[in-house]
């Protein structure tokens, strides 16, 4: 005991091993904010209802890595889909550094792998300065696309000041972490020209020339401008990887288990109501082959409120990149009409972040007094879709806005018969004469007799 | 008499015949004064080629997809069970309809609840016909060189995969097929699924349909091709409001077909 509490001790009076314990810290400090921000996204995912998408493992493997692995859907418009390509390859790639920054800041090492790979390192280095290059004009060009260019998808009424801000916010934070890194190795070039300490990287191909800004600082200045520039980057990742949790940049992640668990059946399908058959077969007196099992208890037909959409939606608004491509094919949109499914999404997230929110903090949750249809969404907006599927075509990422609101015109059809008039009338209509319209059902089978005219 | 037959699934079954098709009308087809000349063309196209079909008459029923649409879940059920119950009482081999909607919910969602059959769409039906030889249009018919452009139902195309199938069919016609910008996969609604064409529209700008037909008339086709029944009101209507229906006609594929064969 008395020989570990001075090695404890020695270890600490060691100025040399404050960076490490500070590294460490913040490592843990982010590491629990983002443990505890995933689990409250998952518990608010978890508020939509069971649906059971264990099936067609191989089919939806597929699917994700060609939509979201390989960008299938975004090449649909190759501008963007370029230009967000480098940014997502450049994102993977600079990850394999951000680990060596974990490690150097965990043990106190200087560019832990140069020595490992040797020559290949140099190489390496350079291939991530191009990838950091790519990224950053990448991230300027959507910049001038979004502000200047003023691209028309990206201005909605749904795209308020948050949504606004958020998305420049991202690039901005990206364009930033870029230039840390550059920076960082600009002066650490000029470093191993007299200190041993930083291993060789050769001249590297982009921060080379940012060596004329720093030559002549004194060694002291230039240890503090790539220190300054490490924590920067390093610390700046992490913090936009909290960031990134309360932003539509959760995408980076969710975009992988949401194409996994993206539409299988074809588009036009709507998924059957077992809770209706059961009553429809009780009515029609219809013998069902499985021993009635007491019917579950349905809370409610159709979704007035996030629980009654599946965590499959829920999850879908979580990943939404607000990229309004799905509203800029919406023929409801296109033609003036208030819905727009990007809107949907926005607002489903919302609902479900406020619902969880308030749960977190023992307030009422679900039982505000306020829901999803109502509060966020209107009737005038689900009303107005033809379910052409246009949005859900349109979806990189395999969102389908679609499936919510035909849920919701459910609640409003069946819970508050609340459907516009001359709906109800259609449906008038096809109890009495088994046809949308007016037609005495004798008269169905007239066509016949004017075709022997023929 | 006329020399076209149209025996029902009743007649031939009570006289011992199960026929090799089940034509699936639908309620546009069978009472839509427009739509019904469509369900004529394709059974003087059936009666030509000699396949044995029937039809269901006056047993046949909406098949609950504009009740689905607009969320009256129930109602839906309640036909789609009573016409599973039809359909099951019969030897059923093929469904073809020529109705998208009917289409997406006999094959799409009826086997959720009892009815599993083989349906295919008037347009598929009719390119098989084409490429087994049966309909052997002779080229330099009355479409030689005219153009045509076809709007994507999409209850045929996103909804179902089928983007090919009329194309192949205007192909045979010997037409000049001229896409609209929005084909295909992003083809642009024509503004009546989804239970629209049993509503007015909600408050907005422009109707869709018209935004459609102007992309359809920009394309300087004088023949709008459809294969659906709220399309061709729909787009029919919006020729009717551009008052082009002196120079430009919206017609189904059947009705092509027949036309091409002098039927
Ligand atoms: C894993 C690393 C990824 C990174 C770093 C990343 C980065 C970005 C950035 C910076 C934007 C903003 C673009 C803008 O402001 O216009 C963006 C948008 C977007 N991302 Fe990603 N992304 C990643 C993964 C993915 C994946 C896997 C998908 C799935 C296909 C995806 C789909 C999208 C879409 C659809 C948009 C909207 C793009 C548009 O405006 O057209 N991203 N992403
Ligand atoms: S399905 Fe509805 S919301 Fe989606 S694009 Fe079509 S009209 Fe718009
Ligand atoms: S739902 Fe899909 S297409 Fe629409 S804004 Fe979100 S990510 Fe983009």
């Amino acid at each position: 005991m008395q020989i570990n509490a001075t090695l404890f001790l020695n270890y600490f009076s060691r100025m040399e091993y404050l960076p490490q314990i500070l590294f460490l810290i913040t490592l843990g400090i982010v590491s629990f904010i983002l443990y505890k921000r995933i689990a409250r996204i998952r518990s608010n995912i978890m508020l939509g209802k069971e649906i059971d998408l264990k099936n067609h493992k191989s089919e939806r493997l597929n699917n994700m890595m060609l939509i979201a692995f390989g960008q299938k859907k975004m090449f649909k418009r190759p501008v963007p889909a370029f230009l967000h390509f480098l940014i997502y390859f450049g994102f993977l790639v600079i990850n394999l550094e951000v680990l060596e920054f974990v490690i150097d800041g965990l043990t106190g090492n200087h560019r832990i792998f140069a020595p490992l790979l040797g020559g290949v390192y140099p190489v390496l280095m350079n291939i991530f300065e191009f990838l950091a290059m790519a990224v950053l004009i990448s991230c300027v060009i959507f910049l001038i696309r979004r502000n200047i260019l003023k691209v028309k998808r990206f201005h909605a009424k749904e795209m308020t000041s948050w949504p606004t801000l958020d998305a420049n916010l991202i690039l901005v934070i990206e364009i930033v972490l870029m230039l840390a890194i550059l920076t960082m190795n600009a002066s650490d070039q000029l470093l191993q020209l007299s200190n041993e300490h930083y291993p060789d990287t050769g001249t590297l191909f982009f921060s080379s020339n940012l060596i004329p800004l720093f030559e002549g600082m004194s060694e002291g200045s230039l240890i503090f401008v790539e220190r300054f520039a490490w924590w920067f980057h390093i610390v700046g990742i992490l913090a936009f990887a909290v960031y990134v949790t309360y932003s539509k940049h959760l995408h980076i992640f969710l975009a992988f288990p949401n194409t996994y668990y993206g539409d299988i059946a074809p588009k036009g399908e709507m998924r059957n109501m077992e809770a209706v058959t059961n009553e429809v077969n009780m009515m029609l007196g219809i013998q069902t082959e499985q021993p009635a099992e007491p019917p579950a208890e349905i809370a409610r037909f159709g979704a007035k409120d996030v629980n009654d959409l599946t965590w499959k939606n829920i999850m879908n608004a979580y990943s939404c990149t607000e990229c309004g491509r799905c509203t800029s094919e919406c023929p409801a949109n296109q033609t003036g009409k208030l819905l727009s499914p990007r809107k949907i999404m926005m607002d489903t997230r919302d609902r479900a972040e406020e619902v969880g929110k308030s749960l977190a903090s023992g307030g009422k949750g679900l039982e505000d007094g306020k829901s999803l249809l109502g509060d966020y969404i209107t009737k005038e907006e689900i009303n107005a879709c033809t379910s052409c599927n246009a949005c859900v075509e349109a979806c990189p990422i395999s969102i389908n806005p679609l499936e919510i609101i035909l849920e919701m015109r459910r609640y409003v059809a069946m819970e508050e018969s609340g459907s516009p008039a001359s709906w109800n009338s259609m449906f008038q209509n096809i109890e009495t004469s088994f046809a949308p319209w007016k037609f005495a059902p004798t008269d169905r089978f007239k066509w016949a007799d004017e075709l022997k005219e023929d | 008499m006329s020399e076209y037959k149209v025996p029902t699934m009743a007649e031939m079954t009570s006289s011992g015949e199960s026929p090799e098709i089940l034509f699936w009308v639908g309620c546009a087809g069978s009472f839509d004064d427009r739509y019904k000349s469509v369900t004529r063309a394709f059974i003087k196209i059936l009666n030509k080629v000699g396949v044995s079909f029937a039809v269901l008459g006056e047993e046949e029923t909406c098949t609950g997809d504009p009740a689905r649409r607009a969320g009256n879940e129930f109602l839906f059920q309640m036909q789609a069970v009573a016409n599973i119950q039809t359909l099951n009482g019969y030897n059923l081999k093929k469904v073809v309809t020529a109705c998208p909607h009917c289409f997406n919910t006999i094959k799409n969602e009826y086997p959720a609840l009892g009815g599993n059959y083989e349906v295919i769409h008037h347009s598929t039906f009719l390119q098989q016909l084409i490429n087994e030889g049966k309909v052997s249009l002779k080229g330099g018919g009355s479409f030689k060189g005219k153009k045509i452009t076809y709007h994507d139902s999409c209850y045929l195309g996103r909804a179902n995969n089928i983007y090919e199938a009329p194309r192949k069919v205007l192909e045979a016609l010997d037409a000049e097929l001229v896409e609209m910008k929005r084909c295909r996969t992003k083809g642009f609604c024509c503004g009546a699924g989804g239970a629209q064409m049993f509503k007015d529209a909600e408050n907005g700008k422009k109707e869709v349909n018209i935004e459609r037909t102007e992309e359809a008339l920009s394309t300087g086709a004088n023949t709008i091709a459809v294969a659906c029944p709220f399309c061709m009101t729909m787009m029919s209507d919006g020729v009717k409001n551009k008052e082009k229906e002196g120079e430009v006609k919206v017609k189904d594929l059947a009705e092509l077909i027949a036309e091409s064969e002098g039927l």
